[in-house]
């Protein structure tokens, strides 16, 4: 496949994210900061966030499966999460990560456990997407290098 | 022995007895008594009682008791008693013939029963009259009377036995009252008299106590009450706080998405929806303030800052932000400082804007399609009992004049309205009612005059009475709660003032309100306020032409321009503008005449054409270069369409068109670019200023987030600056030290071990200890790089946009706030305050 196409392919993917909620304006930005200085930028933050976010679900699975669940622990963890979803623009898990706030705050254990769900749903969701947008980008800088 | 004898008396005396017969025996009386000196010598054996009688006592030894029978002198019934005296004394047993042997003589008395009573009774002197009964009752049977009347039953009997010494006798006394005894009527009256006084202490009492049980019951169950009340009080700030807090964090989240929104490409369309809504969430985030400053105004917990301010700009700023609405209804709106009020006045900006802006937008909303609102800002001073008023616009807002022949009135916009002093009558600090008249105070009157509908009279009384509008019908058709005036109120109580209104229904309002400010310095003054000054002196010594056929309205333009600097002359027609124009020709006016502005009003295509060649022709007769600058030609409109704008000034008849009401910053902009002076940064796009500002400042990221970290380091790194990221709060500590060469520092607000108010705050006092002791002289300037003042600027990253928040950062001495992710105008405009003053 030749570069256009696949730069079109990739505009595109990440497009169709934006219109079904997956990503918001901020990936845009994150996209933005990615120049000749901060080549891989994009990647870096994707890495990062993904190995944070599935840090942080299992602890919270773990939260989860006590009998007696620490909330407030809970509440901090659903908080970092949160942050990162906002800081890379993911916004459905972000939007999840408000649901679990909401049962935390009512110390609701289903609720949370329901949340939860919600949220590795969306987690797994957004980590194919993300990993096949990588592929996609990793494509185009090798045809890239190759080119010069 | 002698022994005196006491005899008896006989029936008779002693003439009328016989001498006593030849006996045995004889018993005379030797010696007597004086009572009974009748009875000497007379024969005691004689009467036949007493002759029983002495032969009894002398048998028996003791002493013996006639029965009653008549005595002798007197004739009373009496009983005699009798003793025998003996010449031995003789033992108990001893026979009566012994007795008898050894008698020698015999001792008498007797008792003379009606005087003995009598004198008995004398004792007595008893009030009721007694009857006495003496009885002997030897024969119970029989008994014989010895003393008394007849007897009469009246019920009591009293009776007691009499013992004259002889045990063979009996007597009786019966006492009884000789009438019935009366109906005891004192005892009863008492009595009754006692049970009633009892009966009525005792109610007494027993009201006592029942009024007592009842208050006590009353007492408690209003502290039951009391309870509940403040108990529902408490309820009411929690849910005020909980509302606040529940309904501000999602708004401001539906804001912000709107606004990224409003940034992402959209057609007209979608713009227009996007707006709409996002208009929508500002006034419903105005409205829960405003709910919530009712509250908090009612718990008095409302208090007011203390800040510099200018209130110029202040003004200027309300104005244009509520020019949107009112040049879309064709209103014009002015806001006009009185030469006297002092550039710079210390009070609460905020507030202050709150009272002014609630006042301007009752008047845009009840002011359909014509004329105008005015704002004018005087001392208090110039009101105050002095018969010349200086400034012209008060003056002539004084007295309202009505030019006959064109049926206005010198008003801003010709329309009529309510004397505004009808607004302030009742003023205490303007009648001198005032007694502190703090000198240090500037005491400020701002009037707020419409052509609107006007409030109805029967309305007037309750227009500050929160919740209560008007009309039934006005927040249907207008809108609004009805909070707004109440909380102006307030807000006017707090800083010691007064508010007042005169209404017309039909001609408009006029709302006046008097505020105590402090006097500032110009240099005290916030950054933010203090945009205009390297820019104003540009326009020094410039002279303008005002044209304008309202007189109230060339003085606020005049206003405008003489706080750039700008000298100004006004003529009211474009006829009489013209010979004034020819008039200078020759002066030095002239030659620093730079701009002509003429008001829509006075327009006419012709007249201005006109103008323009007279100034050509002068150009040429002086044989002036003709590079010369001409007077500018500026037109003042208050609606006109974009359209009919550019139109204007494609067709050269003016050099450009104002828009009123006039700002201080568009008039800057609009004379700079048409007198050719291109000084003063244009802001142009965002990202490039925002670089410039942030270009090599070294930056310090605090955040316990890796992403969070990563992003922000990226977004920072981008606009040129030079970033470090720490994790903890602890390592900001140790970064933030003095001295350190950072220029400023994002902290995260919600980190683990050590949250950003913690860490702000140790941060700041350890600034403010080395600037204790540099300030003391303790350490030397160079050890800390030489900066003498340590402040860092700190801004908050956080994702909770919420007032509660930016105060708990402004306390623990953060900057300012940034919203999390980076938003770049937020970001520019944050920091722009720091590193544009240059830091």
């Amino acid at each position: 496949m030749d570069l256009a196409a696949l730069k079109t392919q990739l505009k595109n993917f990440v497009q169709s994210m934006f219109e079904e909620g997956v990503l918001d304006n901020q990936f845009s930005q994150i996209q933005a900061l990615q120049d000749s200085t901060n080549p891989n930028f994009v990647e870096e933050v994707i890495t990062l966030f993904c190995n944070d976010a599935e840090r942080i679900i299992n602890e919270i699975n773990r939260n989860l499966g006590y009998q007696n669940v620490d909330f407030s622990n809970l509440d901090s963890y659903v908080h970092q999460l949160k942050g990162s979803s906002s800081s890379i623009g993911a916004n459905r898990l972000k939007l999840a990560c408000a649901n679990l706030r909401q049962a935390s705050d009512e110390r609701n254990k289903e609720g949370c456990l329901q949340a939860l769900q919600l949220i590795t749903c969306e987690y797994c969701l957004l980590r194919r997407k993300f990993q096949a947008l990588l592929h996609l980008e990793r494509s185009i800088v090798e045809l890239e290098t190759n080119q010069k | 022995m002698e022994t005196e004898d006491q005899t008896l008396v006989q029936d008779c005396l002693t003439e009328n007895l016989d001498p006593a017969p030849i006996k045995d025996e004889y018993a005379p009386v030797i010696f007597s008594q004086e009572t009974v000196s009748h009875i000497v010598s007379i024969d005691m054996m004689s009467g036949q009682q007493d002759l029983e009688n002495i032969l009894r006592a002398r048998a028996t030894g003791k002493g013996v008791l006639t029965s009653p029978f008549k005595l002798l002198k007197s004739n009373h019934l009496g009983v005699v008693l009798t003793f025998a005296v003996y010449n031995k004394d003789l033992p108990p047993d001893a026979i009566p013939e012994q007795r008898t042997e050894a008698t020698v003589g015999y001792l008498g008395a007797s008792y003379d029963v009606p005087s003995l009573v009598e004198k008995l009774l004398h004792q007595l002197a008893s009030k009721q009259t007694i009857v006495v009964n003496v009885y002997d009752t030897t024969n119970a049977s029989a008994p014989i009377s010895m003393y008394g009347t007849d007897i009469t039953d009246t019920g009591l009997l009293h009776v007691s036995s009499l013992d004259f010494g002889d045990p063979l006798r009996k007597h009786e006394m019966h006492c009884r009252f000789k009438q019935k005894p009366p109906l005891p009527w004192m005892a009863i009256n008492a009595s009754v008299g006692v049970l009633v006084i009892t009966l009525l202490v005792g109610h007494i009492f027993h009201a006592a106590i029942c009024r007592i049980a009842k208050v006590e019951n009353d007492c408690r169950e209003m502290m039951e009450l009391k309870a509940r009340a403040e108990a529902a009080d408490v309820a009411k700030s929690q849910f005020l706080a909980t509302v606040s807090h529940e309904i501000r964090t999602p708004m401001n989240g539906v804001l912000g998405m709107l606004k990224m929104l409003m940034d992402t490409d959209l057609d007209a369309i979608q713009r227009d929806y996007a707006e709409t809504a996002h208009a929508s969430g500002k006034d419903l985030i105005s409205l829960i303030n405003e709910v919530l400053d009712q509250a908090k105004i009612e718990s008095g917990r409302l208090e007011l800052e203390d800040v510099p301010f200018d209130l110029r700009n202040l003004l200027d700023s309300i104005l244009s932000l509520s020019s949107d609405k009112s040049n879309d209804k064709g209103i014009e709106s002015a806001v006009y400082v009185s030469d006297r009020v002092p550039e710079v006045v210390v009070g609460d900006p905020g507030r202050f804007r709150q009272i002014i802006t609630n006042l301007v937008g009752n008047s845009i909303k009840f002011t359909q399609d014509k004329g105008h609102i005015f704002v004018s800002v005087h001392l208090v001073d110039e009101m105050k009992g002095t018969s010349d008023v200086g400034d012209k616009v008060l003056q002539q807002g004084l007295n309202l004049v009505q030019d006959m022949s064109s049926k206005t009135y010198n008003t801003l916009s010709g329309f009529p309205v309510v004397d505004r002093w009808r607004s302030w009558e009742n003023f205490k600090m303007l009648n001198g009612k005032d007694a502190k008249d703090d000198p240090e105070k500037i005491r400020l009157l701002v009037t707020v005059e419409d052509t609107g509908v006007g409030i109805r009279l029967d309305a007037q009384d309750q227009i500050f009475t929160p919740f209560v509008q008007a009309d039934s019908s006005t927040s249907r058709h207008y809108g609004g709660t009805g909070i707004g005036l109440s909380i102006s109120k307030h807000l006017v109580e707090l800083m010691h003032g007064e508010i007042g209104f005169a209404s017309e229904p039909g001609v408009g309002s006029t709302f006046s309100f008097t505020g105590a400010f402090g006097k500032g310095e110009v240099s005290s003054l916030d950054s933010k306020w203090k945009q205009y000054d390297p820019v104003v002196s540009e326009f020094q010594g410039l002279g303008a032409l005002i044209i304008d056929n309202r007189s109230i309205r060339a003085e606020v333009t005049k206003y405008h321009l003489r706080r750039l600097g700008i000298s100004v002359d006004i003529t009211s027609s474009l006829e009489s503008a013209c010979t004034y124009v020819s008039s200078i020709f020759t002066t030095s006016a002239f030659a620093h005449l730079a701009m002509i502005l003429i008001d829509k009003d006075v327009w006419n295509q012709e007249t201005v054409l006109q103008l323009r060649s007279l100034l050509e022709q002068h150009r040429k007769n002086c044989k002036l270069n003709v590079s010369t600058n001409l007077p500018k030609i500026f037109l003042l409109g208050t609606s006109m369409s974009p359209v009919e704008r550019s139109k204007l000034k494609t067709s050269g008849f003016v050099d450009n068109v104002l828009m009123k009401p006039l700002r201080l910053s568009v008039l800057i902009a609009c004379f700079q670019e048409a007198l050719g002076r291109t000084k003063g940064k244009v802001r142009g796009k965002k990202m490039s200023t925002l670089g410039s500002l942030l270009r090599e400042k070294r930056i310090l990221v605090v955040d316990d987030n890796k992403v969070n970290r990563r992003v922000a380091e990226g977004a920072l790194k981008k606009y040129g600056a030079i970033v470090t990221c720490v994790e903890r709060g602890h390592d900001a500590l140790n970064k933030l030290k003095p001295p350190h060469t950072f220029d400023a520092c994002f902290m995260d607000l919600q980190m683990p071990e050590m949250d950003g108010f913690e860490a702000t705050r140790q941060i700041r006092s350890a600034e403010s200890e080395v600037n204790e002791k540099l300030a003391s002289g303790e350490v030397s300037i160079e050890m800390y790089g030489n900066v003498s003042h340590w402040h860092i600027p700190i801004l908050a990253m956080t994702a909770d946009v919420i007032q509660a928040t930016y105060e708990k950062c402004l306390k623990c001495g953060m900057d300012d706030y940034v919203s999390k992710p980076f938003e770049e105008e937020q970001l520019y405009l944050a920091v722009a305050r720091f590193f544009e003053s240059g830091l």
